[in-house]
Parts: C-alpha cells; structure tokens; sequence
C-alpha cells in the first residue's frame, strides 16, 4: 500500500564542517501491505526517523518517489510535494508532543476541527469519534483532564487516539515507546497489538529497541547508514540474519569468521581460527569460501570438561574456560575463553559455574546462521 | 546509486525546490515581517552615515573637524567613558553584591530585598535624576544640609559633578547588574562550592576562586551591558552635567541641536562617534551572551541553593542594606512625595511640613497638556508593545523554525537597535523625516517609529525565548493533524507563547512610558509624552508640579509591573 522508491535525503552539514551534504537516506526503497505493521530498526543516526519524517512530508526529499495506495505523495521527477497538513496520516512523535494548552479531549479533536468546512463533520459526530477514539485507548474517563495532568503512558495513549481520530490510511510511529519505563513499554506493546489488531491498523514503526522490533512488526527493516540491509519477518531476521551486521544488532551473537571445507547435503564443515564447525544451513555457499556463522548466546551450552580430554577439539565442541559468568535472574550468562577469542553462553539459571572452570563449549548444528562472506560493503564504509 | 551522485542531485533538487517554496502565502507575510524589520534597523543608521559623511553630494569629514574642533574629542571621550565607567564599577559592586546576599546567603527579609534592589527599575530616570537633585545638590541638597554638611565640617557633596553624575547614573544601573547576577547566582550549582569547602577553602577564597570565576560569564555581560547603558544615558548627563559644562556624547548631541539653527551635522558626528563606541560593547557583548560550553557546570537542573550561613555578620548585612536600598530607592521617592505637597519648592523644614496639601495634584489632574501627554503616552505605548511583540513573533518563528535563506540575517538586525543609543535613534529619526514629505514628523507617528526600533530588540527577546520553550513537534502534530501554517500559528504556536508575548508585551509598555532620550528630539507641541511634560517642567522650575506628576507615573508603573508579575511572567523585567 505505501510504496518508497529510491528515496534519497541529503543535510547540510554544520556550518563549521566544510564538506559535502551528508547523505542520511541513501536510495531507499519498501513497500508496506495493508494491514501491516511494517518496523524500521537500526542504531541511531542510520536513517529511519527521517525515512519516516519523508513519509510524513515533515521532510522533502532530494530524490525519489512517496506513494500511498494510488495517490502520488511525493515525486522528485514529477515535481509532486504534497504538504504534510494534506496527507491525512496520522503521527506518533517519541516526544508524544500533547498540547499542553488543550485538554484531552480538545487534544483529541483537534485534527477533526481544523478541516476544512466542506468536510468538517458536524459537531455531533466529531464528539461521536472523539468519544469513540477516546474509549479505544481507554481515556474515556479523563476526556476534560488537562493533558499536561497525564501520565507517561496515558500521554502516549493520548497521542496515540489523535493521530487516529482521522482514520488515517497509514500510521507513523517514531519511537513512541522509548520514553516509558521497561514495564509500562512491554505493556504497551501488547496494548498496540491490541489496536492493530481492533483496528485493522497499517503502520511505520520506527525503533531503536530490537526487542520492541521482533515483539511488534509484521516485518522489520534493518537499516544502516541510509539503507535497508534486510528485510524480513521478525523470526526470519532473528533466525538468518544475512549479514554480519544484522547478526550483530539484532541481538548479542557470537560471530565466527570461517571458511568452508566441505559441504554435504546442506551441512556445511568449516574451519575456523579456533577449531571445527559443522553447520546446517539453506544458505548456498560455495566451497573455499569465507563465511561468519552467527550462533546465539542461548544457543551455545557449556558443561564441565572430562578429566581427560583428547588433544584437539571435535567439530562444535570447543575446550574453553569460563571468564567472568552475570546472574540475570531468568538466566547466567558466562564469558568463555577459547583460544584467542571469547563466546558468550547464555544457560538457564539452574547452571552456573565459577570462574575459571575448563568447560567444554557445545555449538547445536541447527541453531548456527550462516552469512556469506562481505566483500561488496564492508562495515563501516560511507 | 553512489553516495557522491546522491548528494549532487540532491544539491541540485533542492535549489529548484527552495525557489518553488518562496512564493508561498507563508513566505509573503514572513517577507513582509522581514522588510519592516530591516528597514527599522538599517535607515536610520544608514541616513546619518549620509548625513554626516556627504555634505553638497560629497564625500567629506568637515562635520567631524567643525564638531571636534569647537571641543576637544580627547575631553569628550574621557568624560563619556569615566562617566560610563565610572558607574559601571559602581552598579557591578553593588549589583553583584546585592545578588549574592539574596540567593546564596541566610540574610534575613530576602523578598524584600529583591523588590527593593529592582524598584529602581520603574522609577523613570528623568525623575530618578530629579529626586537625587533635591537629594545631593549643593543648595538645596537634603543630604547636604542634614548629613554630609555637619559630618564634612561644611563641605557639600555636589552632584552636579562627574562623580555625582557617576554616582546617581550607577545607583540608577544596579537592578540591571542585580538581575544578571541573581540568575547566574541562582543557576550555579552550590555542590561546586561544597566541594571547595570540603577541600579546605576558606569562605573568602571559595567567593574569589570559585563562585566569581563560575560567575565570570554572566559577570562580563553584566558589565558590558551596564557601560553601553552608561554610554547611552541621557537624563543624568544632561540635567546634571550641563550646569557645570561637564559634557558627554549625549549632551554634547543635544547641545548641538537645541541651539538655532539646529546643527544636524555636528550632532551626526557626535551621534556617529558615539555609535562606534557602543557597538564595540554591544558586539562584545553579545559574543559573551552565546551559551559557551565551557561553562557547562552551570546548569538548569533543579536543586535548592544551599545559603551560606553569614553567623555573626547576618544582622550588620542586613542594616548595611537596609541603608543602602534607604538612601538609593526609599529617599528618592518620599523626596518626590514631600515635593508634590508644596506649593513652591523648598527643602523640609518644619513650616513647609506643616503645610502640606494635595492641591498640586488637583492642578496636574486638570493640566490639559498632561491629559493630554498621558493620552499620547497610552496610545504611542500600547500601540508600541503589540507592534513590537507582533513583529518579532513571527520573525523569531522565522528564525528558529524556518530554513529560509538568510533568516539568520533577521535576527542580527533584530538585535541592531540595541547598539543605537536613544538619542542618536532620535537624530537620525528626526534627519529622516525632516526631508521625507510624509506625514510623519510632527504626528505621534514620529515617536512610534522610536520605540518601534528601540524595543525591537528587547521583543526579539521574548519572543525567541519563549519560541525555543516550544518543541518542533508541537507544530509537526499540528500539520499532521492537517492544519495549515496559519491554523498553526493561530491555534497552537501563539497561546503557547502566550506568556512570554505578555510579560514582553507589558515590558515595552512600561520602558516606553519612560523613554525620554529618544522622545525629546522627536516631539512637536501638542505631541508631548509625559517624560517630555516632566522635563519641560523641570526646565520651567515647576518642580512641585513634575513631582506630583512623577508620583502618581510610579504608582501606575507599580500597578502594571505587578500586573505583569502576578500573569506568572517570569522573564519579565529581564533588564532595564
């Protein structure tokens, strides 16, 4: 339904630098469907607040074309801009950005009241959707609050039931969860779960939290330095994150560089720096080549070291040595020396062993990614 | 597509996208806003560069030879700048002082002492110099007669001196220094003094090597601004330094043009030397006023100053305050009070103080010329502030909110009158519009213009002020609601302003009832202001008159500053 080609938007730089514009959207493109909640997740500065500042006409782009349904919102080429006050999309800021001179309700009807007479619903009915937006988000009760009065949560709530009171064809969120505390946003996620679900809700998520990416999104899009690096639905980018750099960010993976011996029957034998891996994938990788293989902290057991180890180690079973271990509560997470590097294990609570105990490192076959290896863009380039 | 390619199409979008956007509705009212205001900034100084340097359509410094030639520039600059100088040193001592015994020590009655350090403030200077006249003058001088003469042995103080012109001038600047200081004072956290305690200072050192330094920002602000003030006077200068011809920039202007014919040329070069001298304080000012990061210690964040515990010197603080806001704020006033009873002045004694009556005001009341010169102060002060306040709305959201080209430009000359002294604005004013076949000079409209280009400044300052308070994504919600910019502006940008336009808003109309440096060159019969009436007055020896009259202008100033306290306008009264 929204459609992103080639969007390209370019700052000028602080006054004091003498350099080019600095590039922050660099020929993006996406395409959400109807009825998704489609995620923008990167660090920061890699792009995703003004790819949605764009999509919001808060932002003009230098290049590219912005359109909704079939309705052209912005083309460089056909010189289209429709201003954001016509766009009829409805904005959640991370500020919340309530009007601190307006109450709940005159926040709410806000976006009904200024339009244009001809297509200003009557005073009845904008009381009627005010009333109903209002209840969905469950303000009902402080409608005549002043909404400088309100809570952390109940101002993004607020925020939330004005940029719906217009049933806007698409959503935008920028980071509307960052300023609430950890229990109130896992609240909140489920409760916009909730109102997409209710409301058949189509929307651009942008976020920083990865968590909040894989709990929310239909899909997610991981961004870097201007540009999509994958897309895909979150157990998808969780599970097979294409590059080192999805891998990474999406959450604290142990990254092994290695390069393939053997292959047979889609499970791949590798060498590494520090021992021998064997590694089913779908992913096609020819023999020779260099890979990362990507394998999760929680997917990596460790468990005490025979008194007598045969020299040299088996495939996926490495010697090591535990470093440092952090109780978490729900799980121990240890630091594990093996020869010149160090893998992170997450184990259930239940399994927690000193430093500086020799274990035996387990890597399970199927819980490895593998990344083809990175020689069109190197990390870090610009 | 590569980053380089990226970027050059972007350069080259933009430039085509940019000129499309300038011909908005938007744009018109903001070029509008943007005309208006670099006319008031630029003609005026623009005219007496012309009028001073071309003479016949030729370029020529005879204005400057015939000007200083009647009078050394050497004596003129010594005596402008000990004078502003001189009562510099004087308001930064006391000020900073002031300030530092309210916020950070256990003095006793401290909202006392803040009402009375900043009084000073809705005293006109006109009157200020007045009352210290009745005061300090070697006749008739209250203080002379009672205190100094007994104690000196005969001897008088007078203030019809350079150091009695430094003294009333500095005790007229200190709520300035006092306010600066105060904020500074307020927002340095006391942890970075308990550390040097802790670090076994002692408390005279912790003041010189730690609380000043930190202050030191604020502190060359406060200066700075207090010598182009000083620089800028024009009541003490001329009501005491002219008896004994004691001359300033100021007098020295006025000299010029109240002789017949009036001598435009000589008074452009004196303006013009005059200009020099205070923008190189208002330039350097205004670099010190830049948020500078090495200071960063000095924060917003909120905690309760802990006051210092002054032990044994608490109450002989006190007294020695008391004293001082006694002979500098309360004597003044009650002087002007005792003055307004009399028919004929003459200092206190027990026959005058035996009959005193009320029938001076009776005749003020019924003055027409002081009717009618209240009206004109309404109608050229009330019509002044919205101007103003409207004015410098939009330009500050034009300035911070925009990226139009060259909006940094508007601020700059937002801030350009502050470097005009009122007199000099009145010179130019009056060259302009002496030649202009407009009716303008000689009409209310002249004065106007005056305080139109004076109070920009202080206008843009509100109004940026209480701009920046306002985030970008207050507007952004707005126009993804799907309001115009008008509908934002109208219904979301100004109630959110709201206070700050109305403390700045009541600011101009409380300075502009005072004005006299800018009306007195600007004005016509019939067109008269009341800090005009009051220096007819005193030029006529009406003195019970003008004291009747300055009395009941302090307490409908009192009235208005309370006003503008109780709107909650903290910013309000930012200087004076």
């Amino acid at each position: 339904m929204l459609e992103v080609r080639e969007l390209v938007k370019t700052f000028r730089p602080a006054r004091s630098e003498k350099r080019d514009r600095v590039v922050a959207v660099d020929g993006l493109s996406l395409d959400v469907e109807r009825g998704e909640l489609f995620t923008l997740l990167g660090p920061s500065g890699c792009g995703k607040t003004t790819t949605l500042r764009c999509i919001a006409g808060l932002e003009t782009p230098d290049a590219g074309e912005i359109a909704l349904g079939d309705r052209l919102l912005f083309s460089s080429e056909k010189r289209v801009r429709v201003p954001a006050s016509e766009r009829g999309l409805g904005m959640v800021f991370q500020s919340y950005a309530i009007w601190p001179h307006l109450n709940v309700y005159k926040n709410t009807a806000f976006p009904l009241e200024v339009l244009p007479r001809r297509k200003r619903p009557s005073r009845k009915v904008r009381r009627e959707r005010v009333e109903r937006v209002l209840a969905v988000v469950r303000l009902d009760q402080l409608a005549s609050r002043r909404a400088t009065d309100l809570s952390g949560g109940q101002q993004q709530r607020l925020a939330l039931a004005r940029a719906l009171v217009m049933e806007p064809a698409l959503l935008l969120l920028d980071e509307p969860l960052s300023n609430l505390d950890a229990k109130l946003r896992e609240e909140m996620w489920f409760e916009l779960k909730r109102l997409r679900r209710e409301l058949g809700i189509t929307g651009v998520y942008v976020t920083h939290d990865q968590l909040e990416a894989l709990a929310m999104s239909s899909r997610v899009a991981v961004m870097r330095d201007g540009r999509i690096d994958q897309v895909g639905r979150p157990r998808e980018i969780y599970e097979a994150p294409r590059s080192r750099f999805v891998a990474d960010f999406i959450g604290a993976s142990n990254l092994i560089d290695g390069v393939v011996e053997s292959c047979d029957h889609g499970v791949y034998s590798l060498r590494t720096a520090d021992g021998d891996l064997r590694v089913q994938s779908a992913v096609d990788v020819e023999v020779g080549a260099s890979v990362v293989v990507a394998a999760r902290p929680e997917h990596v057991e460790i468990g005490p070291a025979p008194a007598q180890t045969a020299n040299g180690s088996l495939p996926n079973r490495w010697p090591g040595r535990v470093e440092e271990r952090a109780f978490l509560g729900e799980w121990v997470d240890h630091v594990v020396s093996v020869g010149s590097r160090t893998i992170r294990a997450r184990c259930n609570s239940k399994i927690s062993i000193p430093a500086p105990t020799p274990v035996i490192v387990t890597f399970r076959e199927e819980a490895f990614s593998l990344i083809p290896g990175e020689e069109a863009r190197a990390p870090g380039h610009s | 597509m590569t980053h380089g390619s990226a970027a050059v199409a972007g350069e080259r979008f933009h430039r085509s996208e940019r000129w499309r956007r300038l011909l908005s509705g938007r744009n018109l009212v903001l070029a509008v806003v943007a005309g208006v205001i670099a006319y008031l900034a630029l003609v005026p100084i623009g005219f007496l560069l012309w009028q001073t340097f071309v003479r016949n359509g030729h370029l020529t410094v005879a204005s400057f030879t015939e000007a200083y030639s009647t009078v050394g520039l050497g004596e003129l600059v010594l005596n402008s700048l000990t004078f502003a100088l001189g009562s510099t040193v004087l308001a930064t001592a006391v000020g900073t002082g002031l300030a530092y015994m309210v916020v950070r020590t256990n003095v006793p009655c401290k909202p006392l002492i803040f009402v009375g350090a900043l009084a000073p403030l809705i005293i006109p200077g006109i009157l200020h110099t007045i009352a210290w006249i009745f005061l300090a003058s070697p006749q008739i001088g209250i203080f002379n007669q009672h205190v100094i003469e007994p104690a000196a042995g005969g001897r008088a103080f007078n203030v019809f001196s350079l150091p009695g012109m430094i003294v009333v001038e500095g005790v007229h600047l200190v709520p300035l220094v006092f306010l600066l200081m105060a904020a500074s004072f307020r927002s340095t956290d006391p942890a970075l003094e308990v550390a040097a305690v802790t670090s076994g200072a002692s408390l005279r050192s912790v003041f010189f090597r730690i609380t000043l330094p930190l202050a030191r920002p604020a502190l060359y602000a406060a200066i700075l601004i207090t010598v182009v003030r000083g620089l800028d006077a024009f009541e003490v200068p001329a009501l005491l330094g002219l008896p004994n011809r004691t001359y300033v920039f100021t007098s020295r202007i006025w000299g010029a043009l109240n002789v017949l014919p009036p001598d435009y040329g000589q008074a452009g070069a004196y303006a013009m030397s005059l200009l020099v001298l205070t923008s190189i304080g208002v330039f350097w000012y205004s670099r010190l006023a830049k948020p500078a990061g090495s200071y960063q210690t000095v924060t917003s964040k909120g905690f309760r100053p802990r006051p210092l515990p002054l032990g044994a010197w608490r109450l002989p603080a006190l007294a020695l305050i008391f004293l001082y806001l006694a002979i500098t704020v309360i004597a003044p006033v009650l002087v002007l009070a005792y003055a307004s009873t009399q028919a004929f002045y003459s200092p206190p004694s027990s026959y005058t103080l035996s009959h005193m009556s009320l029938d001076t005001y009776r005749t003020v009341i019924h003055d027409d010329l002081v009717v009618h010169a209240l009206e004109n102060t309404v109608i050229v002060g009330l019509g002044a502030a919205t101007a103003v306040m409207l004015l410098t709305g939009i330009a500050s959201w034009l300035v911070i909110r925009t990226s139009l080209p060259g909006r940094w430009l508007i601020d700059n000359l937002a801030f350009l009158p502050l470097t005009i002294p009122g007199l000099v604005l009145g010179v130019a004013l009056l060259t302009i519009y002496l030649r202009v076949s407009l009716p303008i000079y000689g009409t209310l409209w002249i004065l106007f213009i005056a305080y139109l280009t004076r109070y920009l400044p202080y206008g843009m300052r509100y109004s940026s002020a209480s701009m920046f308070q306002i985030a970008r994504e207050l507007e952004e919600t707005a126009q993804m609601s799907g309001a115009g910019w008008w509908q934002t502006f109208r219904r979301i940008v100004l109630p959110l302003m709201l206070p700050g336009f109305i403390a700045g808003w009541i600011y101009i109309v409380v300075v502009s009832t005072r004005e006299l440096a800018s009306s007195v060159l600007l004005y016509s019969p019939g067109k008269e202001v009341l800090p005009i009436v009051i220096w007819e007055q005193y030029r006529n020896g009406q003195l019970t008159e003008l004291s009747a009259l300055g009395i009941m202008m302090i307490g409908a100033l009192v009235v208005l500053v309370a006003l503008a306290y109780k709107l909650g306008a903290t910013i309000g009264l930012r200087e004076g």
